[in-house]
């Protein structure tokens, strides 16, 4: 597994795509941060990190997508596996891979709050007294990035998934946010179900439904168990279907 | 250490590996015959765990593909059909995460330099793979199924688009290999197996057909058993005479004529080199011998002889008889039952030769 992490931690930096990703992101998320605060003139960072749900949607089938096309491609799976690992590891090398890059980059745009802390507490120096808190809420922003975390995981699964169904990289990356669309927008198909129980079972199901909570700083425990069991079962069944095909 | 049971994988309705069984001993080198199709690939796959069998058993060194693939895997080194290199690495890199992922306990430098030498890449060890030749890509192929020195060693078609010198140095490593590993290999070019081979299983439409060590089909290939002569003489008492050295199965004037020298086809029985007495013979009866000339099956014709044979017979009534008997004696055929099929083939390709040449001559007189 490890072999197979650093493997593909490595491509993805003797590829331009992992420079590409890295540049793409901080740059959008330092814009959008700009746009939905200093410019917005408020702390409020809620809409920050939900137009960063819809970036992940377009950027982050850019890492999953060569994953197992790519293998599948170059005839290289061959190799993997009939080499003396598990199906889970190599599944889980890739998986975390592609995490890691992602994760690194959430926390490198972390720096995007400097200057709206610096700001604030300039604020609230200039200011005798206040009724009101002044600044950013620490606790939404802790609870967004770990949803955004989270949420991030559950969509590199399912770009996993996908990845493992094609051999054509842009097919895999399109299909991937269609899939993740497709997560997404279910709770805003409910809005339009008139029957109450479909409407219930979609919101259950929605990605953002979820967030709500975690964003407004509670610590929401069914939404983060959410989150990981719908990790969970993308990434089993991408093991399932390299099961499946020695098989066929 | 490798021990395949009634294997068969079916592809839908499309069955690739039709019920195979064999069992390769400790420090053989096998090769693996067979036209395109035959069921080759498959096999290898369903052996390296790639693929799963559709029925049967597979066990490397008494571990069960199956039951525990990991340590079944870690015995193995395979070469697929196609070199599974990342072109986007350096051989370097390549070999060092191949190192990793197949967490070999050898002491790293050391062991990479050695495969390195052994295969010929030392020089192109910090090259991109993409940037390399074909040739160099497939060394670097072979040089990953070695590391970690596993006893068993599964080449696909290991010379497919070399050129022809770096054919010879695969076969000779392939061969140095031998020595101290199970190697396994696949080819469709004969000369290969026969050179590099201890023993030489024939498989053709998912079938078994011939499971021979090479020398006794090299015994075959160069017993001499057929030969035309050319001898000034009267005809019908050289052949008389020609017929009645023993050892000759069978003689016949051939139509062909050499000045006054006749040719006759001159048949041995298996094992008999009548060459000597044939010299001596024709001497005593002071007749000139001017040419011998030996017609000799090459390994081709064993080959499509025994495939052909097998397309000829009824599959359905062979498999059912063949099934009765233990898996041992249906893969393992005695000598004598493959030199007498091709004896009996030899005799009926003579027979079309000699129709043939007839025919020639007949269309030349008119």
């Amino acid at each position: 597994m490890l072999a197979i992490y650093k493997k593909e931690l490595r491509s993805y930096f003797t590829n331009p795509l992992g420079f590409v990703f890295v540049g793409i992101f901080l740059a959008v998320s330092a814009l959008l941060f700009s746009y939905t605060t200093f410019l917005s003139k408020t702390y409020d960072t809620s809409s920050y990190f939900l137009l960063m749900i819809f970036v992940l949607v377009l950027l982050l089938p850019l890492l999953t997508m060569r994953l197992f096309a790519e293998e599948k491609k170059l005839r290289t799976e061959q190799l993997l596996l009939t080499a003396p690992i598990s199906l889970t590891g190599m599944v889980l090398g890739k998986f975390f891979a592609a995490f890691t890059m992602f994760f690194g980059c959430m926390l490198v745009s972390c720096i995007n709050f400097i200057p709206l802390y610096v700001i604030a507490a300039a604020e609230r120096g200039n200011l005798s007294y206040s009724t009101t808190y002044v600044g950013p809420v620490t606790a939404q922003i802790v609870g967004s990035m770990i949803a955004i975390i989270l949420i991030g995981a559950a969509f590199i699964a399912l770009g996993t998934l996908v990845s493992t169904l094609t051999e054509n990289q842009l097919a895999a990356a399109i299909i991937t946010m269609a899939a993740i669309f497709g997560l997404i927008f279910t709770s805003l198909i409910s809005s339009f179900v008139p029957v109450v129980w479909i409407r219930t079972a979609l919101n259950w199901i929605s990605v953002l439904g979820r967030f709500s909570n975690l964003s407004n700083g509670v610590f929401d425990i069914a939404a983060v168990v959410y989150y990981l069991s719908l990790t969970f079962v993308f990434l089993f069944l991408t093991v399932r279907v390299y099961e499946k095909r020695r098989w066929n | 250490m490798i021990k395949i049971e009634r294997l068969t994988k079916n592809y839908g309705s499309n069955c690739a590996v039709d019920d195979i069984s064999f069992e390769i001993e400790k420090g053989e080198t096998v090769g693996f015959l067979g036209p395109n199709g035959a069921g080759k690939s498959t096999t290898m796959n369903i052996l390296t765990g790639y693929l799963s069998a559709s029925a049967g058993r597979v066990s490397i060194d008494g571990i069960d593909i199956l039951a525990d693939p990991i340590g079944a895997k870690r015995l193995i080194g395979y070469l697929p059909e196609q070199p599974p290199v990342y072109l986007d690495m350096t051989v370097d890199e390549y070999l060092k995460f191949n190192y990793e992922l197949k967490g070999c306990t050898l002491e790293r430098e050391p062991h990479l330099a050695e495969i390195c030498e052994v295969v010929k890449i030392s020089h192109v060890r910090k090259r991109l793979i993409r940037n390399l030749s074909k040739g160099y890509r497939q060394r670097v192929g072979v040089a990953q199924a070695l590391i970690g020195n596993p006893p068993v060693i599964i080449f696909d078609e290991p010379t497919v688009g070399l050129d022809p010198k770096q054919i010879i140095e695969i076969r000779s490593l392939i061969r140095s290999l031998g020595k101290d590993h199970t190697v396994l290999l696949s080819t469709h070019i004969l000369q290969e197996v026969q050179a590099v081979c201890d023993r030489i299983i024939i498989i053709n439409k998912g079938k078994i057909v011939a499971d021979e060590k090479t020398e006794n089909i090299t015994r075959v290939v160069e017993g001499n058993r057929r030969f035309n002569v050319k001898i000034c003489g009267p005809q019908r008492e050289v052949l008389d005479t020609i017929k009645s050295i023993p050892g000759v199965s069978y003689a016949e004037l051939l139509a062909q004529k050499d000045g006054d020298a006749c040719t006759y086809m001159v048949e041995s029985e298996f094992g008999v080199d009548v060459r000597k007495k044939l010299f001596y013979t024709v001497a005593e009866h002071d007749w000139a011998m001017i040419g011998l000339e030996s017609l000799g099956m090459s390994l081709e014709d064993i080959f499509i002889t025994v495939v052909n044979k097998t397309e000829e017979d009824n599959p359905v009534a062979e498999s059912g008889k063949r099934n009765k008997s233990s898996a041992q004696k249906r893969s393992r055929r005695t000598r004598n039952t493959l030199e007498n099929d091709l004896a009996d083939t030899l005799v009926k390709d003579a027979e079309q030769k000699r129709a043939e040449a007839a025919e020639e001559v007949s269309d030349e007189d008119l």
